[in-house]
């Protein structure tokens, strides 16, 4: 049983903007398409479907994939009615607007400090995505940016689920967006350069998570927003509800700074804290949508976490970065929607690009094509450089 | 450079900075309430017009200056 007192959550909108489909039907059958392989852009996202000429230009990719996603969710949510004064914006990113600091960098060298656009700032803080979020839908609640990295978007949610399960929110807009590969000022962008050196990403350019030979992630941009209310507020609307938030939780490893601890300790304690919160055992889970990054340390270390408090070979599970790449602090959204979605329809996505299982890893992995599974407690894992570990816990709403 | 030259150029540098209408960038209007430019606006026009023309305007210069006409007398004193 959840904590005396909190009142249940429910996801009631959806929205994403994803190499693999913008929207969540197109998102949620692109899961099943083919493995990543080279950076994975939102080639279809058309900034003015969402903004005019001048407030594209004012705003960050990855601000406007926070505010096209928040749009979407709450299309998709229908009238809220909420109070502005009790619903809130909770929102991650891993980066921010690293290619509008690296464009005006570059013409700071050519042109001198007086040509430093005095949209620097508000374009590159990591809070402009949450904030445009607020002041384009007039939310008056609380307004934060979560950023712990490729767990950013997992806490944002977690957060998120907090502030109305306490009563402080009635709903809540929450997600993460990331758009930090894009070229800027005549060069390359940074945001790869700099991951390809710290040798996180895959060298063959393709997503394969727990395969014996996947050697990287395949870097993504995107975002994911879910509309996060309060039961009896849903109801009372008639709303559509894809599913309740069981339970949430966060610890750190305090162990590397990139590395993951090797044992999975904090992984495998962050898991046990969410069954916890959310009042279940582990046997109660019916699928785990794993962080799943196709890094040699990090899929190990997963496997090990999960096996140690699942058992072997445990729960399902899949990891959607086989398709989607790793989208950094919007990951978490991109794969809590995924969750919710495979709650809703019964349907458990399959892991691109895994054609043979590391022999080290005994879970049983979801591959090929999506799996049936009557829908129970969905487990989503995240894991941020920095030893930020994040899980989230969704389930179908009962009576 | 004439005086209509002059005039167009400035009204080019409030067109793509502010993204206005070629017709509202008149003598009269002003930035805040007819054009819709915010203070950030308001900088990243001056620096296009320190580009175009090639002048310096410091910030104390702006003091005062509200209107599409008065940043035009201040872009002239300069040439």
């Amino acid at each position: 049983m959840p904590p005396r007192g909190r009142r249940r959550v429910v996801v009631t909108g959806l929205g994403v903007v994803a190499s693999c489909g913008i929207g969540r039907d197109a998102f949620f059958a692109g899961l099943s398409g083919p493995a990543a392989a080279g950076p994975q852009r939102v080639e279809a996202f058309d900034p003015s479907a969402w903004f005019d000429v001048k407030e594209a230009r004012q705003t960050d990719r990855f601000a406007q994939f926070s505010i096209a996603c928040a749009q979407l969710a709450l299309d998709d949510a229908g009238e809220l009615g909420a109070d502005p004064q009790r619903a809130g914006v909770i929102f991650g990113t891993g980066i921010g607007g690293l290619t509008t600091l690296q464009e005006q960098i570059v013409l700071m060298a050519g042109k001198g400090a007086r040509r430093v656009s005095p949209r620097l700032v508000p374009m590159m803080m990591g809070n402009a995505g949450a904030a445009a979020i607020s002041i384009r839908f007039g939310w008056r609640g609380p307004c934060e940016t979560v950023v712990t990295a490729c767990a950013s978007a997992t806490h944002a949610i977690g957060n998120a689920f907090r502030l109305v399960g306490d009563g402080r929110c009635d709903a809540v807009l929450t997600g993460g967006a990331e758009a930090a590969i894009s070229a800027a000022g005549g060069l390359d962008p940074i945001g790869i350069a700099a991951f390809a050196n710290m040798t996180a990403l895959s060298t063959s350019g393709r997503s394969r998570p727990f395969d014996r030979r996947r050697d990287g992630f395949v870097i993504a941009e995107g975002g994911g927003a879910l509309v996060l209310e309060e039961l009896g507020h849903a109801r009372s609307r008639a709303a559509h509800i894809y599913a309740e938030v069981l339970g949430a939780a966060s610890t750190a490893d305090a162990f590397h700074i990139t590395a993951p601890d090797p044992s999975g300790e904090g992984a495998s304690a962050c898991m046990a804290l969410a069954l916890a919160d959310a009042g279940i055992a582990p046997d109660e889970v019916a699928h785990i949508n794993a962080h799943g990054t196709s890094t040699p340390l990090n899929d190990l270390a997963e496997a090990e976490a999960i096996e140690r408090l699942f058992g072997q070979p445990g729960p399902p599970v899949t990891a959607i970065k086989g398709v989607t790449g790793h989208s950094l602090g919007a990951a978490g959204a991109l794969e809590a929607v995924a969750s919710v979605l495979s709650v809703e329809r019964g349907l458990m996505p399959p892991t691109a690009g895994l054609e043979e299982q590391d022999p080290a890893i005994h879970l049983d992995v979801v591959t090929g094509a999506a799996r049936p599974f009557v829908p129970g407690a969905v487990l989503s894992n995240s894991f941020g450089f920095g030893g930020h570990n994040g899980c989230l816990l969704f389930g179908p709403v009962t009576p | 450079m004439s005086d209509d030259a002059t005039f167009e150029k400035f009204k080019q540098c409030a067109v793509d900075v502010l993204q206005v209408p070629e017709d509202r960038v008149v003598p009269e209007a002003s930035f805040t309430d007819d054009l819709n430019a915010d203070s950030l606006d308001l900088v990243e026009f001056v620096m296009a017009l320190e580009e175009a023309f090639a002048i310096t305007v410091d910030e104390t210069e702006l003091d005062g200056v509200e209107t599409v006409g008065q940043a035009y007398e201040l872009v002239v004193s300069k040439l």
